[in-house]
């Protein structure tokens, strides 16, 4: 009998809910069921695939040089960083090199493309973390990025801006000024963002500790990009195999060390930062010359060419009709993008579409120990730790 | 190491089980059958020289009607993308699957993103892993009927889904 100095254990069980496709704290389509235990996460389920869109067979379908404004369908917060790994993964096909006027330019627009996407990484993050101020800030920047690259292609968000061999437009005068400019101001707002947030009491008791990945989870699960570089390993392919001579730029790869969700917020700033450095290197190094290769089995001939000779009108229409033609072979090709490892698999069978494009998108390794990460936890850390991984739907699903 | 040399590694290594070996452009691969697949990865991560201690991407690829291609005694190839971090080399591993009655080892004991890389071949063309502790489809839907990257799966063929999936934990939270 109850006497009253017992308390009878109230019986419970676990409850299993939804999270997504339709959250707004999921950043995309991605649904997770949970487990819950009161409000702790003792079993979790992830299923992907809400966004699939068949993307590597169309690539399968189409030429070479029309899969560049899929791929900027990849990671649409970055979206040059994808169009700029497609073409050197076809350029590495081909076996041809890129004019250095080009390079340059697509260290640019990479940078630049790697600072908007850990902006908006971080301002929505951040608004899930109830901060909303910063959200602002880095919102703000990155229109003015987009501004810059609307001036330069004409396109804001899916630019199109880079070609198999080269770049499509050079870019116009005073540009670089304003870039420089740009740049200067969007590194002050990460200071003052990095000031709102880095020893702000709320804000750590929300991420420190939350969401680890630790070393040997990363390596098992091949996570890159900022997910591992905050758990502690410096890898990078812009340094350990460097492109578009990334080797002549000084830039540090910055690490932390405990792989938390505090971790991967500091790791992005910095590596805006060292974007800004880049950034400014290669404008000061980048000398006049040509944007595209000169091989007119790959480029198109310039516009005067094709309306005033009979050469240069047949090239341009055996390009557009007939495509660029690598040889058999296959390639895999890896950059850095915004989330990670970038990788192409390319397998051609020398007609004008590839035999088969598999891509390695860096977000379908670094979520797919998200189940792990936050088994144990709250559910609140789970949405601090999902949006803190970046993941981006669109290069998860393809 | 280059990736040849790689490639001249494994082949002393493993003789006449290496059905296949290909280089192109500084980059090396070999083929082998699935019943020395574990092997040869097991061998390449453990060994001082090569050190491959990642797996970076799992990805098929179907050759049916590939041109001049009538030596290719299998129709499905599975690539493992390998890069060591210690040694900043990468080499990559095939298995040639005839066709989807013959199982490829998984590989997810060894590397946990095998996993859903596995899943995912296995959704596009129907390759079954052996011994794959949640071998189900992940992109495409559970109704879906055929294996989309297939060649001979049309491009423009469209079905009907209306089920939308309802459990999807796992028993243990290691095979989500």
């Amino acid at each position: 009998m109850n006497d009253g100095t017992h308390v009878q254990p109230i019986p419970t069980e676990l409850l299993t809910i939804n999270m997504g496709p339709a959250h707004p704290a999921t950043h995309g389509t991605l649904r997770l069921q949970l487990q819950l235990d009161g409000e702790t996460i003792v079993n979790c389920g992830a299923e992907i695939g809400y966004l699939h869109r068949g993307y590597e067979k169309q690539c399968e379908n189409t030429f070479y040089q029309l899969v560049i404004p899929y791929a900027e369908r990849l990671n649409y917060m970055g979206p040059v960083n994808n169009s700029n790994a497609w073409c050197h993964a076809c350029e590495q096909l081909l076996g041809i090199d890129v004019p250095a006027r080009a390079q340059a330019l697509r260290v640019i627009t990479s940078e630049m493309g790697r600072i908007i996407d850990h902006a908006v990484c971080m301002g929505t993050n951040l608004v899930d973390l109830g901060a909303l101020t910063n959200f602002w800030y880095m919102y703000n920047y990155r229109e003015k990025i987009y501004d810059l690259y609307e001036e330069l292609t004409g396109a804001r968000m899916m630019v199109n801006y880079p070609r198999i061999g080269g770049v499509s437009m050079d870019a116009p005068d005073g540009w670089f000024e304003s870039l420089l400019k740009v740049v200067d101001e969007m590194a002050e707002a990460v200071g003052e963002v990095r000031a709102l947030i880095q020893r702000n009491r709320i804000f750590m008791d929300r991420t420190v500790g939350v969401g680890v990945i630790t070393k040997e989870l990363a390596v098992s699960h091949s996570v890159t990009g900022p997910c591992l570089r905050a758990a502690g390993i410096p890898y990078d392919v812009r340094k350990t195999q460097p492109y578009w001579g990334y080797e002549n730029y000084q830039f540090d790869v910055p690490t932390a060390e405990n792989g938390d969700t505090y971790d991967r917020f500091m790791v992005r700033f910095a590596e805006m930062e060292q974007s800004v450095r880049i950034i400014k290197q290669a404008v000061a190094k980048i000398a006049p010359g040509p944007i595209m290769v000169e091989d007119h089995l790959v480029a198109l001939p310039p516009k005067d060419k094709v309306y005033n000779t009979m050469e240069g009108l047949i090239n341009h229409f055996k390009l557009i009709m007939h495509g660029i033609r690598p040889p058999k072979g296959e390639i895999y090709s890896a950059t850095e993008g915004g989330c990670g490892e970038l990788g192409f698999y390319i397998v051609s069978d020398g007609s004008p579409s590839a035999w088969r494009v598999r891509i390695r998108p860096p977000c379908f390794a670094n979520y797919s120990l998200f189940p792990k990460i936050i088994t144990g936890g709250m559910v609140a850390d789970a949405v601090a730790a999902l949006g803190s991984i970046n993941v981006i739907a669109g290069e998860l699903d393809r | 190491m280059t990736e040849s040399d790689i490639l001249a590694k494994v082949k002393a290594r493993f003789g006449a089980r290496v059905l296949a070996e290909y280089s192109f452009r500084g980059q090396s691969a070999v083929t082998v059958a699935p019943e020395t697949l574990r092997e040869i990865l097991v061998f390449l991560r453990d060994d001082a020289e090569t050190a491959f201690d990642w797996l970076m991407d799992v990805g098929g690829v179907d050759y049916l009607g590939y041109p001049d291609d009538d030596d290719r005694e299998w129709r499905f190839e599975v690539a493992y993308q390998l890069y060591s971090m210690k040694l900043n080399h990468r080499f990559r591993v095939k298995v040639g699957v005839p066709d989807d009655s013959v199982e490829v080892p998984s590989v997810w004991d060894l590397w946990a993103i095998a996993n859903w890389e596995e899943r995912e071949v296995y959704d596009m063309y129907g390759i079954r892993f052996a011994g794959h502790p949640n071998l189900r489809r992940i992109l495409c839907h559970d109704e879906f009927v055929g294996h989309a990257l297939r060649k001979d799966y049309p491009i423009n063929k469209r079905q009907k889904l209306s089920q939308p999936s309802e459990i999807i934990l796992c028993e243990k939270v290691e095979w989500a």
